[in-house]
């Protein structure tokens, strides 16, 4: 099975290396780093303000540039917070702990140089476990009925609900309303119109691009403005200021070895957040670590460990998303979204119907990364002057590109307004402390859980209980059950003590999403 | 006595109504059986999970739970009203005036809600965005939206 792997993988090389296919990914790189160095602008609101141009491609270059503007957003995402101690995105949040101490001391580009070193790294590592995991997981999904996705779909979104810091019952909370939000529109079986009151520009559902923009975008900048402090202090970077030495590569080497494998394990699991995945990376360092203490002041471990455990994650959250139909966190559902409005429907039989997509993204992922590593090195002095542009100006550009974004998806103003009212609700979610992330994995798997589960309750008659007597289906039942009854130990523990649980004790503030 | 988890209090109602009304809402549409589910079932399923759910963390409020004292910010409705003004402003000059004057509203509004920012520094900031909207959106995407339009 390897060997016709790596014979795809060539192939997939080929359709990655055609020159339209080049250049819209290192078009996306080049504008998701751009947009992901940009204060208060992640991977998501890059990824929606430009999916709309990706209308007008083929399915291919289309999902290449996408899965650019991700890396790059995502490499983005780590400048800043190294830099000017900004999380941009929330993964970063902990990168900011040590990155921002070794910026002060002088050594940003030490820890720009780890950064990029690891992220390439666990990158090419996840493209392995890619490359050798997706034919075997092919396999056993082909045997995937109706119940055995309705399963795992609830596995899905119990963990992303509830494996994120604080109540897991708020998570649970947006999960359901991201399902509802999911069912709004015509009902395919019927006809039926649901939650449209009345309003025809409602009929074919929420629009996943104002939804996204809403809660990431315009709630955003409803939080932060006026409250974001900006320490515009000029760094000065050069080329070689970000070549580590070699004792800082051996103190950095078992730390990206130890992320990359942390990335690998939560990648595979579906719903489980990259930030997650960073917090555990790190928190694993400090343990191990001889010297904790340098912890937070600068330990290069501190930044090698969570940057290759998100970039590990990353790659490997492709699995499940493009095997299964089942994305690991926000982002991953944009991209399935983005999949399913180019006519593909993702599951076990994209991997063979549309090999070259499949393949070709993959070959992209390296080529797209090793294009990040050559970007990156001539353009650090550009990314440092964009750090600088003040959030006053940027903000309200950015209102005028989610406003425009929204409107060419439909050529339609009624989504302005959609984004306006989804932001207004996020804001609100996120000022009574709860998650906004699980809103946009219940949208996107809403309909798919609908669906599979009327078909798995028609096929067995109304029996319920088919969703135990699959073999398959009841693995992911029992583990989705688990799941909570641990998670609610934990919590209610943490009550009856009068400490926060052992999830939100590992996990720092960190701004939501 | 245990003081009552503000948030998770007004949150955990929020969720209960929203669940109820959904599930109103839903109680409109065919509910079928569970061998063949009309396009009600689901939704009120949804709906009643969500006011327990909601119940739950109103419930759990009441109890007192350790409320991790986070500093209260003070409500910011100059940045609040001047960003959702921009945003509408694109979606109601863009109907009724065209493409460029929405730009220069959306980005003029928005701006005015930061506190650093003056009148002059809005002006000149969506005269810039407009000419690149000009640029990028009509000139290279062909975007729909007509330049300007009357009415």
């Amino acid at each position: 099975m390897m060997g016709r792997s790596l014979v795809d993988l060539w192939h997939g090389f080929g359709v990655a290396l055609l020159p339209g296919n080049l250049m819209w990914s290192f078009f996306g790189v080049l504008i998701g780093n751009l947009i992901g160095v940009l204060p208060g602008l992640g991977p998501i609101s890059a990824i929606s303000m430009l999916l709309p141009l990706t209308y007008a491609l083929h399915p291919i270059p289309a999902i290449l540039m996408l899965a650019g503007i991700f890396y790059g957003a995502q490499y983005g995402g780590a400048i800043g917070a190294i830099l000017l101690n900004l999380p941009c995105h929330p993964p970063h949040a902990v990168t900011c702990l040590d990155g921002y101490p070794l910026t002060q001391q002088g050594r940003s580009g030490t820890a720009l140089g780890i950064t990029m070193l690891c992220s390439f790294f666990a990158a090419s590592v996840g493209i392995i476990v890619m490359i050798i995991a997706s034919p075997l997981l092919v396999a056993i999904s082909f045997r995937f009925g109706p119940p055995e996705i309705f399963s795992i779909m609830l596995l899905g979104l119990l963990a992303g609900a509830t494996m994120s810091r604080g109540s897991p019952l708020k998570g649970v909370a947006m999960v359901v309303v991201g399902l509802l939000l999911g069912v709004a529109g015509t009902d395919v079986l019927t006809g039926t119109q649901r939650f449209t009151f009345g309003i025809t520009d409602l009929d074919d559902g929420v629009e996943l691009v104002a939804l996204a923009l809403g809660l990431f975008g315009v709630a955003e900048f409803l939080r932060s403005v006026n409250r974001m402090d900006q320490i515009a202090k000029p760094v000065r970077m050069r080329m070689r200021d970000m070549r580590p030495s070699r004792a800082e590569l051996r103190q950095a080497f078992p730390a990206m070895l130890r992320g990359t494998g942390i990335g690998v394990l939560f990648g595979a699991i579906p719903g489980t957040g990259p930030t997650i995945t960073t917090f555990l990376a790190y928190a694993l360092e400090h343990k191990l670590a001889r010297h904790p203490e340098r912890f937070g002041h600068g330990a290069i471990e501190g930044v090698a460990a969570p940057e290759a455990a998100s970039h590990s994650k990353t790659q490997v959250d492709f699995i499940p998303t493009m095997s299964l139909g089942i994305p690991g966190d926000p982002v991953m559902a944009l991209i399935l979204g983005a999949l399913m409005i180019q006519g593909i429907q993702p599951g076990p039989q994209l991997i063979t119907e549309h090999a070259d997509l499949f393949w070709g993204l993959i070959a992209s992922f390296w080529i797209g990364n090793a294009l990040l590593m050559v970007l990156n090195v001539p353009l650090i002095g550009v990314w440092v002057k964009l750090l600088q542009v003040p959030y006053r100006f940027l903000y309200p550009s950015a209102v005028f590109f989610i406003a425009v974004g929204v409107y060419s998806t439909q050529n339609n103003l009624f989504e302005v307004w959609e984004v306006l009212a989804f932001g207004l609700a996020g804001a609100v979610f996120v000022a009574l402390d709860f998650p906004v992330a699980p809103i946009l994995l219940g949208f996107v798997l809403g309909p798919l859980v609908e669906d599979n589960f009327r078909r798995a309750l028609l096929l067995s008659g109304g029996n319920m209980a088919v969703f135990l007597q699959h073999p398959i289906s009841a693995g992911f039942i029992g583990a989705s059950a688990l799941l909570v009854a641990a998670r609610l130990f934990f919590w209610v523990r943490g009550l009856r003590r009068g400490t926060p649980d052992a999830m939100t004790a590992l996990l720092p503030e960190v701004p939501p999403g | 006595m245990h003081r009552i988890n503000r948030k998770d209090f007004l949150g955990g109602g929020l969720m209960l109504l929203l669940g109820l009304g959904a599930a109103f809402q839903a109680s409109h549409y065919e509910f079928g059986t569970l061998r063949r589910m009309g396009p009600g079932y689901f939704p009120l399923a949804l709906g009643l999970i969500l006011a327990l759910t909601g119940l739950a963390i109103l419930l759990g409020s009441l109890r007192g739970a350790a409320a991790v004292a986070a500093a209260r910010l003070a409500p910011e409705w100059r940045g609040w009203i001047c960003i959702c003004a921009g945003v509408a402003s694109f979606a109601v000059i863009g109907r009724w005036g065209g493409l460029l004057p929405a730009t220069f509203a959306s980005v003029f509004l928005a701006a005015l809600g930061d506190r650093k920012n003056t009148p002059v520094a809005a002006g000149v900031l969506a005269a810039v965005m407009t000419l690149v909207c000009l640029v990028v959106f009509w000139w290279l995407l062909k975007i729909e939206l007509p330049l300007f339009r009357w009415g």
